[in-house]
């Protein structure tokens, strides 16, 4: 049978459950008129919307419930009340937390009681105008549901000395429980907090007697909560922050000890009592307890003391503010500011305060990271900021790391000295990270790698081209959890169904994310997901991968999660099983007869400026840098708009001009500090088809290829078209031969890019745990090297070649390829077979001309590289070549002279 | 005959859709009007409360088949019969006599099958909807502080349908298709204000919210435990859910609820999801047994039907967890 426990529940959109293990509840202060000037000014000036961002604010800075106070002789408290709680209401991320309804005046708070959803907390009722007013009121409050804040306060006065406080409590509370019928756990008093060093003496005993009266109210009365206004106590140093934070940090310690729970507080402004200066510390704890303080002694050397620090408080806080917080609040916003210039002296702090180093990372470092992952998940952080956090966190680790291998090492020799056995407790959930076999591409990996480490988990990244047995034998060694690859192009999508196929009969259990441009929900449920049945996951993005583990690694979630995954998955593949039926395909000839109608009678080819190939070494960069295309780079990043329009977005507008300007800052470095190197290549033959799908190039004696004829092989499309429409290959876009005798007189051109040096430069980012530059870092060598494609193509058109010479086109008429004439690359849609590379490279020179190097699925290394064919009829558009059925691949299995197991390798992808 | 005591033995039946069997005698204008509001000047197609008072005899029957499947629980058919939805038609100053008779109805029906076997007592639930307007949530997306009714407007309406249903002779208040918590909390305050003014014993109070989609959240923006938090103050009988979801999608919020919940669960859903024509279509027996395995698991007290289902599916409903213990209540304890 369950039990429940008799917990204080609030609730405004979310619940607020207060365990005993809840620390002290911040109750967010600054929405009240009497309290915050800004906030009282914009009430006055029925600026709601402006009055509305500081209640999120203190949503953000940690506040768990809201005040709001409305009380002012200059407002209609009740309209005002009923108009800033409406709003409230409507902004969900504000919302989601309770509000605490805070009015002297009870109609205030009856409106305000009368708008909120969720169950509030009214601040306050008391027996100051008698038992029957206060049953009545609690009645009220009690019928709207709410808890109640009731102060120390009857029909004498206010309580002051301990006794008057626990009375006062003890008969508010019987009244309430067994008059009015109010739950225990409903119940929050207030045994007011009053100022201290007054110079009074009979003041100086009311911080113990609030103390004293929450320890004892606590015994009396053990499911009741206590809360009080803390700034009261510190009232006597208005405008000495220093000492004010002091002695609110000194009050909480001994306060919350004696069972205090919650209070109106500041939070950002509390100093943590381990933290503060030994000397005023001291003076605030016999302020505050009372010692030390015959004739006001204790009192007068505070006093005393504040005149010191007075001056020189002024100069150093400013908006440093938060480097006065506790370490573990200075971690946490630094990790969640993205601040590195004080992690490594704020992580040795915290290496010295705590016991074991190992408790930095998983106290304050994993709480920091914590509030990371929830404002991510929660869409109020972007990539740019958490791979940013990720960088302090990293550092952080970094200077912990030695100590804690240091640990390690002493714990294992003090075994062995021992004679026993080492058992190391299990750490975080290992992820295990990898590039497949032939594919180089890895910016989306590093992305969910940084963003798992950022939500707590270890990830082992194995980087790129990473063999199946590798991957395999390294997850079984390090006994990771889950395991996720990666991929970019067509032929990785084989090597991923091998690695799930190669799991299976391993017999292993570990989950597998599978992620990349190439891949998709539906091939992984078609192709990868039937091959291992312990859970295949496609995952869209980096954000996406976050709750995907925490789902899998939850074992109760896990069953019903890969349950309902399969029961979709299985619904994918019953979709496309019975779509792909309807498809209805040409035969290869009919195809070829409905090829795209070109008048070549008509058409007089342009002959390039010269046949054979051109190499630019060391192209000037500062010119690529006009041809970036930066919408890509922004969807690396998980930005996804138009630019520039994304600059000035409502959502996204801060962060992806943050991005911007430190990518153009990190260019300005790549530039001027020549990081990178630009290679190119470009090429042109006379070219003839065949009139089918071949076309016939014809390669200078003096080509680096040796000379002779090449012949490309492309494919075409099949599937029926409508009425009109062609079956297009790209080699309808070359002037056939007549009677298949070369004739040369159309051309064919090739290019190919690359963007060399990033190497040494990623490997500094590394060792500096720079996840942020290094991704930036990579987004733009793949930007320059596609502006480089651009920029080439460019002057094919205008100059090498020179078919369009008269063409004038803006660099965004550029991204919208609105010119003449195209350049497809080998891989992709309208030239599927990757293989086409090999000849290609050829054509240019290979690997010493072009700089890159082909891996066995035929990724080019660098991965910031880029090739493709040069077509300049006007007629010729880039298309897909869609699937095609097998009278093409045995057709294409011949020509090419490949056995039809490695046609269809390479072809899987359009075969059906 | 205490509806607590019935609780205790056993898993407790709830009636189906009361909107699906009307519009089985295919009612038109004239139905609606019968002799007493021929003149009417508004149309009062689709005004199903105002049958309790043109056509008590379709209403009475429809309790009746549904007593005679097995339900234990009928609901009053005064869903909408508030003076802010019956606006509308302005049919205001007949509020209170729909509500009185719709209660009449269904407890002459319920006392004459408590009659036939006095061992399975039945019971009368007054049914307290959610108005067509909502204290949460603004309809004027320009102005987001705006709401089209007022908290005090709204307490005043349930206070007027409590009142009906109360001298109608309800044995239980039931506030229904909950999706803004605000709106029920003014329903609840309604009863209590009621019963204090005049200084009778509180009826028991089944309080049903809706979840509206795969968010798990109401329309209103609140997760399952923040709305059940928010309504703890009704001290119910029960807490459940209906409506939106058919028993599949609600399963797990039922799974939730029951660990949270210090009193009893209701749980009614529609008969699965709307198929492409809008109609709900999942077999009785698919009900059955989805009921049946929450029944199996110890989540449920009281289970029946909301939109699309029909005698013969609380028939199924009822077979199918007859056999079944109910939840048993949590412990709730007097100290951490």
């Amino acid at each position: 049978m369950t039990s429940i426990k008799p917990y204080s529940r609030f609730s405004g959109l979310e619940p607020l459950v207060v365990r005993p293990e809840t620390n002290f509840i911040n109750v967010g202060e600054r929405t009240n008129v009497t309290g915050s000037k800004k906030f009282a000014r914009l009430i006055k000036e029925n600026k709601y919307e402006e009055a509305l961002s500081i209640a999120r604010q203190q949503v953000e800075n940690g506040a768990q419930i809201i005040d709001v106070n409305m009380d002012d002789a200059l407002l209609d408290g009740v309209q005002a009340m009923t108009t800033f709680i409406n709003l409230l209401q409507s902004e969900p991320d504000i919302a989601k937390i309770p509000v605490m309804i805070d009015s002297s005046k009870f109609e205030i708070i009856e409106a305000g009681l009368k708008c909120v959803q969720g169950k509030c907390i009214v601040n306050s009722i008391s027996m100051k105008e008698g038992v029957d007013k206060f049953i009545e009121q609690a009645r009220i409050c009690h019928m709207y549901g709410a808890a109640v804040v009731v102060m120390a306060f009857d029909e004498v006065g206010q309580a002051d000395t301990k006794q008057r406080k626990v009375e006062i409590c003890h008969r508010a509370y019987k009244i309430l429980v067994e008059q009015v019928g109010f739950d225990p756990q409903d119940i929050i008093f207030d045994p007011n907090i009053f100022a201290l060093a007054t110079g009074m003496e009979e003041h100086n005993n009311y911080g113990v007697d609030f103390i004293e009266a929450t320890r004892e109210i606590k015994q009396l009365m053990p499911l009741a909560k206590i809360s009080g206004g803390v700034s009261n106590l510190s009232f006597s140093f208005r405008g000495n922050d220093h000492v004010r934070e002091a002695m609110h940090s000194v009050f909480l310690y001994y306060a919350i000890k004696a069972g205090m729970d919650m209070g109106i507080v500041n939070a950002g402004q509390l100093v943590v009592y381990d933290e503060i200066e030994p000397q005023l510390r001291e003076l605030c704890e016999d302020v505050i307890l009372n010692r030390n303080n015959n004739n006001n002694e204790a009192t007068d050397k505070l006093i005393a003391f504040a005149e010191t620090v007075k001056a020189k408080g002024k100069e150093t806080v400013k908006d440093e503010t938060w480097r006065n917080t506790s370490v573990e609040e200075r971690l946490k916003h630094s990790l969640v500011n993205g601040i590195t210039d004080y992690i490594e002296a704020d992580t040795e702090e915290a290496r010295l305060k705590y016991s074991a180093p190992l408790e930095v990372i998983e106290g304050p470092l994993m709480a920091g990271m914590d509030v990371v992952g929830d404002l991510f998940g929660a869409g109020k952080m972007f990539l740019p900021q958490v791979v940013k956090s990720a960088r302090v966190m990293k550092k952080s680790v970094a200077v912990l790391t030695p100590y804690i291998e240091q640990e390690k090492e002493d714990r294992k020799q003090a075994h062995l000295a021992a004679g026993t056995v080492n058992e190391e407790a299990a750490g975080a959930a290992k992820i295990l990270l990898a590039t497949v076999k032939g594919d180089v591409h890895d910016i989306g990996k590093n992305i969910v790698g940084v963003v798992l480490g950022c939500n707590g988990y270890e990830v082992i990244d194995m980087g790129v081209m990473v063999p199946t047995d590798k991957i395999l034998d390294t997850a079984q060694k390090e006994n990771v959890d889950i395991i996720g690859l990666s991929g970019l192009i067509t032929p990785s999508l084989d090597e991923m169904v091998h690695v799930a196929h190669e799991m299976k009969r391993r017999g292993m259990k570990q989950p597998l994310l599978i992620g990349g441009a190439t891949t998709s929900r539906m091939h992984t449920a078609v192709k990868i997901a039937p091959q291992y049945e312990e859970g295949v996951i496609h995952v869209l993005d980096a954000s996406r991968s976050v709750t995907v583990a925490g789902n899998l690694l939850n074992q109760e979630q896990k069953p019903e999660f890969l349950g309902n995954l399969k029961a979709e998955y299985d619904k994918l593949r019953d979709d496309f099983n019975n779509k792909k039926v309807v498809k209805q395909f040409l035969s290869l000839a009919d195809a070829q007869a409905n090829k795209t109608k070109i008048d070549w009678s008509n058409y007089q080819p342009v002959a390039p400026t010269f046949t054979g190939t051109k190499v630019f070494a060391d192209y000037y960069l500062a010119e690529l840098r006009k041809y970036i295309d930066w919408k890509p780079f922004f969807i690396a990043w998980e930005l996804h708009g138009n630019f520039p329009d994304i600059l000035t977005d409502k959502v996204v507008g801060t962060e992806a001009t943050k991005l911007y300007n430190d990518a153009n800052a990190l260019l300005d470095k790549i530039i001027a500090e020549k990081w990178l190197s630009a290679k190119g290549t470009v090429g042109f033959w006379p070219a003839n088809s065949d009139g089918k799908d071949s076309v016939q190039v014809q390669a200078p004696s003096n080509s680096p290829s040796g000379g002779g004829l090449v012949t490309l092989e492309f494919l075409r499309q099949q599937i029926k078209k409508a009425e009109g429409q062609p079956n297009i290959s790209l080699a309808d876009f070359i002037k056939p031969a007549n009677d298949s005798q070369l004739s040369a007189n159309d051309y064919l051109g090739a290019f190919s890019v690359t963007i060399q040096g990033i190497e040494e430069h990623i490997k500094r980012f590394e060792a500096a745990h720079d996840d942020y530059n290094k991704i930036t870092l990579q987004a733009l060598a793949d930007r320059l090297a596609e502006a480089f494609a651009e920029c080439l193509h460019e002057r094919t058109r205008k100059e090498f070649w020179g078919y369009a010479k008269d063409e004038t086109l803006s660099n965004e008429d550029l991204i919208k390829e609105q010119y003449m004439g195209i350049r497809p690359a080998p891989g992709y849609p309208a030239c599927p077979d990757h293989t086409e590379k090999y000849k290609l490279f050829s054509l240019l020179g290979g690997e010493e001309a072009t700089g890159i190097h082909l891996t066995e699925s035929l990724a080019m290394y660098p991965a910031s590289s880029v090739c493709g064919w040069y077509f300049a009829h006007p007629e010729s558009k880039y298309f897909g070549v869609g699937k095609i059925s097998n009278d093409q691949l045995e057709d294409y299995t011949k020509r090419k002279g490949m056995s039809i197991e490695e046609a269809t390798r390479w072809l899987r992808p359009i075969l059906e | 005959m205490d509806i607590r005591k019935e609780l205790e033995k056993r898993i407790l039946i709830i009636d189906g859709a009361m909107g699906t069997m009307i519009q089985r005698h295919k009612p038109t204008e004239a139905t609606y009007r019968g002799e007493r509001f021929k003149d009417w000047h508004i149309d009062l197609k689709n005004n199903s409360d105002i049958l309790n008072l043109t056509q008590p005899g379709i209403v009475e029957g429809i309790h009746r088949e549904y007593l005679e499947a097995g339900a234990d629980i009928i609901e009053t058919n005064t869903f909408a019969a508030t003076s802010i939805p019956q606006a509308d038609f302005e049919l205001q100053e007949y509020v209170y006599e729909m509500n009185v008779e719709g209660a009449r109805l269904a407890r002459k029906a319920a006392d004459d099958y408590t009659k036939k076997d006095p061992t399975k007592p039945r019971f009368v639930a007054g049914a307290i909807g959610p108005l067509n307007k909502t204290l949460s949530l603004s309809p004027d997306v320009n102005n987001p502080g705006y709401r089209a009714v007022t908290f005090d407007e709204v307490v005043t309406a349930y206070y007027e349908q409590i009142k009906g249903l109360v001298d109608g002779g309800v044995d239980v208040l039931l506030i229904e298709t909950i999706f803004d918590t605000l709106n029920a909390k003014g329903a609840i305050f309604a009863i209590k204000k009621y019963f204090h003014d005049v200084n009778k014993p509180e009826l028991p109070i089944m309080i049903s919210g809706t979840i509206t989609d795969a968010s798990g959240r109401t329309l209103s923006g609140q997760t399952l435990e923040a709305f059940y938090i928010s309504v703890m103050h009704a001290k119910p009988l029960s807490v459940g859910l209906n409506c939106a979801l058919g028993a599949h999608e609600m399963r797990p919020h039922i799974e939730e609820l029951s660990q949270i919940a210090s009193c009893y669960v209701s749980a009614y859903p529609n008969a699965g999801l709307p198929n492409a024509m809008g109609e709900y279509d999942e077999n009785p027996s698919d009900t059955g047994h989805y009921l049946e395995e929450w029944a199996k698991e110890g989540w449920v007290n009281i289970v029946g039907g909301c939109c699309g289902t029909t005698p013969d599916h609380i028939k199924h409903i009822a077979e199918h967890v007859k056999k079944i213990q109910p939840r048993e209540l949590p412990v709730v304890e007097a100290s951490f």
